[in-house]
């Protein structure tokens, strides 16, 4: 039989151990595992923009490619400008910025709380000697968040191509948004109406053709993924409608 | 004078061979066993997964039968399944992390299911039965065994799901054009989990009525 004793000191040293070598590994692997998001995240950028990348070359097209990171506040001014590895204007990078918080404390302003004033990151891409402006998204699907980058041409109503990333959206259904038969559907759509309105894109269940949605500002919903088309079609517009004051702006220019 | 010759057994003698090879077939895990299920259904969309995740859960077999062994003399019953759980859950936390490190895009297709290692009931069911009364190689060899007997059911099915669900095999396009120019369409109900249910049914039912000593009497 084994005393109590044995029991504890058993149990203390295997638990002390334990914790040990996962604190070793956890503080080994950091670094790879940070990268790796970091260069999913540039990968996206890039596609959005119509830039193959592979996990090993994404950092250095996104050096060569993205010339410019902006963030601008509510009121559509710059605070931050980022180019060529050095601060333009103010100390915010665009790159650093997560969208999730932003968008939370815009919520809490909404709702007459507290909390810091939301920042908006734009990604500026120059090829072929085009500009082209890439806006990240981020809103809920069915089951979790959705996320996404819009790129759009130099004036900032163009889309010039989407991707769509999710946690875990039902497969087959909600989960075809990140897939190319959905995302095609967006270059060449409009985000503003011929009176310069905003009229963001609308993900139409039933297809655009059956509705009378004007097929600039719609795109064809996922049949079986209502609430994930939905989702997309809410985080679109509340993600672009931060950048409308600051686009109608650089049209004044 | 008496020679007592202490007999030691060869690394592959037919006892531990037995031990690798039964769960490939007749022993097998999930088909026959029906343990495992669970990640069986969610993680054989595609095959390069459902290959990651075999391999996975073969290491976290092995070595927690090989540490759980080594050990078996000194964990005090009472608290063995703890110990067992602490053992596994640590393994599995590696794994996650290593995956998370060095596939990153197979670890996000994975999400969840890594963790869901820890509550395999092939890995606790082997600790328990096999290597809390056996010696560490033995043990080891039978984590190796049920761990490929899992990963192999989950490979076949993965296989079937991918090429009749997306055409495609580990990612590449194996279905010829002319199918589809012929009007034929991948199935999209394989790619749902309840295909993988028909598809691990199918297989136990070829397997059954191969082996008819599988077959339960009513």
């Amino acid at each position: 039989m084994y005393s109590n004793g044995y029991i504890f000191r058993y149990a203390s040293i295997m638990v002390i151990l334990v914790a040990a070598i996962l604190s070793a590994a956890a503080i080994l692997l950091q670094p790879a595992q940070e990268r790796n998001v970091k260069i999913e995240k540039i990968q996206d950028i890039l596609r959005s923009a119509n830039i193959e990348s592979t996990t090993s070359n994404a950092e250095e097209l996104y050096e060569k490619y993205i010339v410019k990171e902006i963030v601008i506040n509510s009121a559509g001014e710059e605070i931050g400008v980022y180019t060529n590895g050095a601060f333009e204007k103010g100390d915010r990078r665009a790159f650093l910025i997560d969208l999730k918080t932003e968008l939370k404390a815009k919520q809490q302003i909404k709702l007459g709380k507290p909390a810091q004033e939301p920042v908006f990151p734009i990604f500026v891409c120059h090829i072929d000697n085009e500009d082209i402006f890439i806006i990240p998204l981020y809103g809920m699907g069915l089951w979790g968040p959705v996320w996404g980058n819009i790129a759009l041409k130099g004036d900032l109503n163009t889309v010039v191509g989407v991707t769509f990333g999710h946690k875990g959206e039902t497969p087959g259904l909600g989960a075809e948004i990140s897939t190319d038969i959905f995302t095609a559907q967006f270059p060449s759509k409009k985000l503003f109406d011929a009176d310069g309105n905003f009229s963001s894109i609308v993900v139409v269940k039933g297809g655009v053709a059956n509705s009378n949605i004007d097929p600039a500002h719609g795109v064809d919903g996922i049949s079986g993924g209502t609430i994930t088309s939905n989702g997309v079609s809410a985080m679109i517009n509340d993600c672009l409608e931060n950048y409308v004051t600051y686009i109608k702006n650089q049209k004044a220019i | 004078m008496s020679t007592v010759k202490t007999e030691r057994e060869p690394m592959f003698s037919a006892k531990t061979k037995k031990l690798l090879i039964g769960p490939l077939s007749k022993d097998n895990p999930i088909t026959v066993q029906v343990l495992g299920i669970c990640s069986a259904l969610a993680v054989t969309v595609k095959l390069e997964p459902a290959f990651v995740m075999s391999i996975s859960v073969i290491a976290v077999t092995a070595i927690s039968n090989l540490l759980i062994s080594l050990l078996r003399n000194t964990i005090p019953p009472r608290i063995r399944i703890i110990v067992q759980l602490v053992v596994i859950a640590a393994l599995v936390i590696l794994v996650d992390q290593i995956l998370k490190a060095y596939v990153y895009d197979v670890s996000k297709q994975l999400s969840v299911f890594v963790g869901l290692i820890i509550t395999n009931c092939i890995i606790m069911g082997r600790l328990e039965a096999f290597a809390m009364a056996n010696k560490p190689w033995p043990s080891f060899v039978d984590g190796i065994g049920n761990g490929l007997g899992y990963g192999i059911i989950l490979i076949v099915v993965a296989f079937f799901r991918e090429l009749l669900g997306s055409g495609t095999i580990w990612g590449f396009h194996v279905m010829p054009k002319a199918f589809y120019e012929l009007g034929y369409v991948n199935n999209g109900l394989m790619i749902l989990p309840p295909m993988a249910l028909i598809v691990v049914g199918i297989i136990i039912w070829v397997q059954r009525s191969k082996n008819p000593d599988l077959q339960e009497e009513n």
